[in-house]
């Protein structure tokens, strides 16, 4: 067993899946904790959804480089997503539904209407489930998932009293001079960033597992802000890397291996909770 | 000067009034308890106190030093923080965020300061406990302890007992009471509890369909106020 593992390690591809796998999912479970605790669970998969879209009208365009513009879109969606959540007639959960099925369906129409590709459902199930492309990553695409997590983990730091301030309790931020509408369009805004990464990973229908399921397990053991973070993160690239390498060894699909993974710790966690 | 004025303000939403002629000024050392019916318009007025809410037309004016930031707020309680992974240590820390800025960490005397007020608040070794695990009067110490953090002379409290047995509401009201006649921190409180309004207010401000405001004893003397002692029986207060 050990042997076989490091038999595939010495492979490029290998070490490129590693590699980004670990970063997206430290990244997207830093930021797990404020979405859960603000109800916002479900941005993560409304938004997983329109970068699906996303990348049919890419590959309709014939892009060759798809990563930049499903970047846009998705951010572009995320501040509108936010923006309506505040003061339009149809409310968040109502507008995170009705963008995400909507961009769901435009996205598989025009697949099926411009694809050059002969093996249509296998492109569509890929994007989904993220199945095999995480080992098909290039060395540019690996330099820009190192440089966006980077990117997310200094913002997350730098800001991460602000960030709790407006998590806990958003007046109460407001009324301390605390602008609460820009930090919640950072949130936004790197949400986004992290979705995007982990297309590549588990495809765009289980993200919202990579972003919800590390922080779930975190807070059924521990009591403050700072230890859930940092044991959501922990926990989040230990499943991440023991589901890459069981997929790896096993054959099995890279997402839905880590997520399953995820899922037993968080029920590990959960007796844990109970028992202390 | 008072620290706040309000003169001719109109309050409401989406072009409908819900508070016209809103008139007063609190000064420091005041105790103010704002009262009124249900959707009278109390919160809004609170709101609009802090900068989250933009009055129809009037003003609202800060003076005496103080500064709008500088105003130490007790939300009431949302669904949020009922069970929040957060520590009493980070919560009242909070309440220093409006003195950084964009500094992104606290530095050593916002954390003494907030250690202070965590102590002022008979939560000591509370620290590091977990805030959805504390009982309710002691949740809302925390969040005192975290207004004062931000401030040094004004607390605007909403509903500060709401949801509090008896004798944790005594204990929160002379809590408060000691803040404002030792401290000399200015009290500004939305409240439904009349009797302890006239136990402990200087001044009152009623908003709804009749509106009054001056101090305790003229509001006694005043058409709302002997409505009320008539009611609640408050003149043994």
């Amino acid at each position: 067993m050990m042997y076989i593992l490091s038999q595939y390690l010495q492979f490029p591809f290998v070490q490129y899946a590693v590699i980004v796998g670990v970063l997206i999912a430290l990244c997207s479970s830093l930021l797990g904790v404020t979405l859960v605790l603000k109800r916002f669970s479900f941005i993560g998969d409304g938004l997983s959804h329109v970068a699906f879209g996303a990348i049919a009208i890419a590959s309709a365009l014939n892009l060759t480089n798809e990563t930049p513009f499903v970047m846009v879109v998705t951010v572009l969606s995320a501040i509108l997503l936010l923006r309506t959540g505040q003061n339009a007639k149809i409310k968040g959960d109502a507008s995170i539904a009705m963008l995400s099925v909507g961009s769901l369906a435009i996205g598989y129409l025009l697949m099926n209407l411009f694809s050059t590709s002969t093996n249509l459902s296998g492109d569509v199930c890929s994007t989904l489930f993220g199945s095999t492309s995480i080992l098909t990553l290039t060395k540019g695409e690996v330099w820009l998932c190192g440089i966006m997590s980077l990117f997310v983990v200094a913002v997350f730091i730098l800001f991460y009293n602000k960030i709790f301030a407006v998590t806990f309790d958003e007046s109460f931020a407001k009324s301390a001079g605390t602008n609460a509408n820009a930090y919640n369009l950072l949130i936004a805004v790197i949400i986004a960033v992290i979705i995007v990464l982990a297309m590549n990973l588990v495809g765009s229908l289980l993200i919202s597992a990579l972003v919800i399921f590390p922080a779930l397990s975190a807070m059924r053991v521990f009591k403050s802000f700072k230890s859930v973070t940092i044991c959501s993160a922990v926990l989040s690239v230990i499943c991440a890397l023991i589901g890459l390498l069981i997929a790896i060894v096993a054959g099995t699909p890279v997402g839905s291996t880590i997520v399953a993974v995820d899922i037993l710790a968080f029920a590990l966690f959960t007796v844990i909770g109970i028992m202390k | 000067m008072a620290q706040i004025t309000c003169e001719n303000l109109i309050l409401g939403y989406d072009g409908k009034e819900i508070l016209r002629n809103l008139n007063f000024t609190v000064n420091a050392g005041d105790y103010l308890c704002i009262v009124g019916e249900n959707g009278s318009g109390k919160t809004t007025l609170m709101k609009a106190l802090l900068g989250l809410h933009t009055p129809m037309q009037g003003e609202i004016t800060f003076g005496d030093g103080l500064k709008r930031n500088e105003i130490g707020y007790l939300p009431q309680q949302t669904l949020v923080q009922r069970d929040f992974p957060a520590s009493v240590e980070e919560i009242v820390l909070s309440g220093c965020q409006g003195r950084c800025g964009l500094r992104p960490f606290y530095n050593k005397a916002e954390k003494r300061l907030a250690a202070e007020n965590i102590d002022k608040m008979g939560l000591k070794g509370f620290e590091k406990r977990c805030y959805r695990e504390l009982s309710g009067g002691q949740q809302q110490r925390v969040l005192l302890a975290r207004a004062l953090c931000a401030t040094q002379k004004l607390l605007l409290l909403d509903e500060p007992v709401s949801g509090l047995d008896p004798h944790v509401t005594t204990e929160m009201y002379a809590l408060i009471n000691h803040l404002n006649k030792m401290d000399g921190i200015t009290v500004m409180m939305i409240s439904h509890d009349m009797e302890a309004a006239l136990r402990y207010a200087t001044h009152i401000l009623h908003i709804g369909k009749r509106m009054f405001y001056g101090t305790r004893d003229e509001f006694l003397r005043s058409e709302v106020g002997k409505y009320f002692t008539l009611m609640y029986g408050g003149d043994k207060a």
